[in-house]
């Protein structure tokens, strides 16, 4: 139960990171980025690459992945998104899609689609607890999430930058005015959602080490349902969805069926949404005429 | 008055390219000048053509983002396998069954369109595309456990495992989980696409076309004036959206009678956006454009055998690149000016890209 509740809430942290992403760059330039699940598993072949071909120690090899993901952000943002800026939701999502399926295909060229062995990159003796075991990555994986979301918040919150994020997310036109670089905030949201993609596929592949050009897909999909179910556009939204969809599934695959998980997950996001359309913390907005 | 007419007559020439499509391959098969892989896409050409106008219903005249289309189209494959092979025991004759085959394909997607598009069309936007994806992934994820046998005794359902369904020693075993059905007869006739082909044409262009369909149309371009107008927005976008799903359903029994074995996995989320790159391609609310595209980007990777690696990534690019160009003021111009082949005949059926 306890094993469980801690698998779960790693797994669940894993989610929240990934979340961040989303629900940032949602709360700042209204879309979905659908490519965001694709970018961790870019990271994780760079990550790869870096310690295999290059042999690059761990915290070197993930920097370096970060740093090539937060550039693919910037990129992918000026060349595919910048030009849709004003155009209907639709088409924005559609290009997000064709983004998605560009890197997965490339991917699939580079790197083909056999399934490489992810190099265990943290390399720490489990610790025991009692009767129960937990293993390092779990660990370091929960530590980083809250790491990362107490920098965060602080990132938003205190910083001039942080403030100019908050700003265009609330009205893009009167932080213009303002004085604030609308493209250059919303370059800089992709790229820190970019870089702590990144940061999720290594700690992603610590604990399920099958890399494989799909790899991304499936736990993008599902760190976009958390974000969707803590609210999405709001960030302790994102983490309280994510653990809660990690401890969830990983309760669903102990005690119910590991077939059905995905359809149980899946399943309680609709629930949530027809609740409460806006998500767990998400903010209520008035439709205007 | 002018208006029906050229309404009628664009409708009356999608009818006509269809009968030359099939009279066209029909012949060409017949005097076998087709190539064995070529004429082995004939009806998933079909499927797809069905497929691609019933998702241009959805995304076209509803305006609505459906990403989940596979799941119908996987609910009425496995619905059509198992009622085929229920009458193939029951010995009925094979275009009635063919025919049944679809009819209930058609009305079980027609029912999970109902159940799923309650909940999902309360719901707008992103978030509704969101929440067809996440159907779409439920119902493989379901059909993936789903284990059905037929015995002398009756039908054997299970949810663990092929052995828990405690067939007898001569029952088959119909679906088998993640395996999918194996041993399907094929019964699938090119006909019987192309009739699908104009029965769905026939149902989209009338709908479309009548009152039900302007307000559909009416919701997609301005959602809160139509309700301000009268118009019950649920009702109509209900409407489009079973409809949809109940055609897919139908192209999903096609296309799994067409093959010996149907896997679940097969109507994944790619399936959905390789629909949705149909649709998009050929033109959002353009009907003649999507079954363009469904057919040519069906044959495309057949024809070019070596650019196989290739074809999704093109896939890919074209399809960032047409909503890019599609939404550049400049290149629209250009666009106006060079009009040609594939360019909408009615603004109105478009989705308005410069709102």
């Amino acid at each position: 139960m306890l094993y469980n509740l801690i698998n779960g809430i790693s797994l669940g942290s894993v989610y929240a990171i990934i979340a961040l992403g989303y629900t940032m760059v949602y709360g700042i330039a209204k879309m979905l980025n659908f490519a965001h699940g694709d970018v961790i598993m870019v990271g994780g072949y760079m990550a790869y690459c870096a310690s295999a071909y290059m042999g690059l120690p761990a915290l070197p090899a993930i920097l370096f992945s970060m740093l090539v993901c937060t550039l693919l952000g910037i990129v992918i943002e000026r060349l595919a998104y910048k030009p849709l800026r004003n155009a209907t939701s639709l088409a924005v999502l559609i290009t997000a899609i064709g983004v998605s399926y560009f890197l997965q295909n490339a991917a699939l060229l580079i790197w083909s689609s056999t399934p490489v062995f992810f190099p265990k990159l943290i390399d720490l003796p489990s610790i025991k607890l009692g009767h129960i075991t937990i293993s390092a990555a779990s660990i370091i994986t929960i530590a980083t999430c809250v790491v990362i979301m107490i920098a965060l918040s602080l990132f938003t919150n205190k910083t001039k930058l942080g403030k100019a994020m908050r700003a265009v997310s609330e009205d893009k036109g009167a932080a213009q005015l303002m004085g604030i670089h609308v493209n250059g905030t919303i370059s800089l949201t992709f790229a820190i959602g970019s870089g702590l993609a990144a940061v999720a596929g290594v700690l992603m592949l610590s604990t399920s080490p099958l890399l494989m050009p799909t790899t991304g897909s499936m736990p993008g999909i599902k760190a976009f349902t958390a974000a969707v179910f803590g609210g999405i556009g709001s960030i302790p939204g994102a983490m309280l969805g994510g653990i809660l969809l990690g401890v969830i599934e990983t309760f669903s695959k102990a005690y119910i069926s590991t077939a059905l998980s995905d359809a149980i997950v899946f399943s309680i996001l609709i629930i949530v949404l027809l609740v409460k359309p806006t998500g767990l913390l998400g903010k209520q907005v008035r439709e205007k005429v | 008055m002018k208006k029906i007419n050229a309404h009628s007559l664009n409708g009356f020439v999608n009818y006509g390219l269809v009968l030359v499509f099939f009279a066209v391959f029909q012949t060409l098969s017949s005097m076998g000048m087709l190539s064995n892989s070529f004429s082995g896409q004939l009806i998933p050409i079909c499927a797809y053509i069905v497929m691609a106008l019933s998702l241009n219903l959805v995304v076209g005249i509803s305006g609505e983002l459906s990403l989940g289309h596979a799941g119908f189209m996987s609910v009425g494959a496995f619905t059509g396998v198992i009622v085929s092979t229920l009458l193939q025991h029951a010995a009925a004759p094979t275009p009635f069954r063919l025919g049944l085959a679809m009819v209930i394909g058609a009305i079980f997607a027609g029912l999970a369109g109902v159940m799923i598009g309650i909940p999902v069309l309360r719901l707008q936007g992103d978030y509704l595309a969101i929440v067809t994806l996440a159907f779409g992934e439920i119902i493989r994820n379901v059909l993936n456990c789903i284990y059905l046998g037929l015995d002398s005794t009756g039908l054997h359902f299970s949810m663990r495992s092929a052995a828990a369904m405690g067939l007898e020693e001569d029952g088959i075993t119909i679906v088998n989980g993640p395996m999918g059905a194996v041993g399907v007869e094929k019964i699938s006739t090119f006909l019987a696409g192309c009739l699908l082909i104009v029965v769905v044409l026939f149902v989209i262009q009338n709908m479309v076309n009548s009152r039900s369909g302007r307000a559909i149309s009416a919701i997609r371009d301005n959602r809160i004036a139509a309700e301000a107008c009268g118009l019950n927005i649920t009702k109509y976008k209900m409407m489009a959206f079973v409809t949809s799903a109940a055609m897919a359903g139908a192209a999903g029994a096609l296309y799994a009678l067409n093959f010996s074995t149907v896997i679940p996995k097969k109507f994944d989320f790619n399936t959905s956006i390789l629909i949705l790159v149909f649709v998009v391609l050929g033109g959002i609310g353009n009907l003649r454009g999507s079954m363009l595209a469904a057919a040519v980007l069906t044959v495309l990777p057949e024809l070019l055998r070596g650019f196989e690696d290739f074809r999704m990534l093109v896939y890919a690019v074209v399809l960032i690149l047409v909503m890019v160009i599609g939404n550049n003021t400049q290149a629209k111009a250009l666009l106006h000016r060079c009009s040609g082949l594939f360019r909408k005949s009615h603004p109105k059926e478009g989705l308005d890209c410069e709102q």
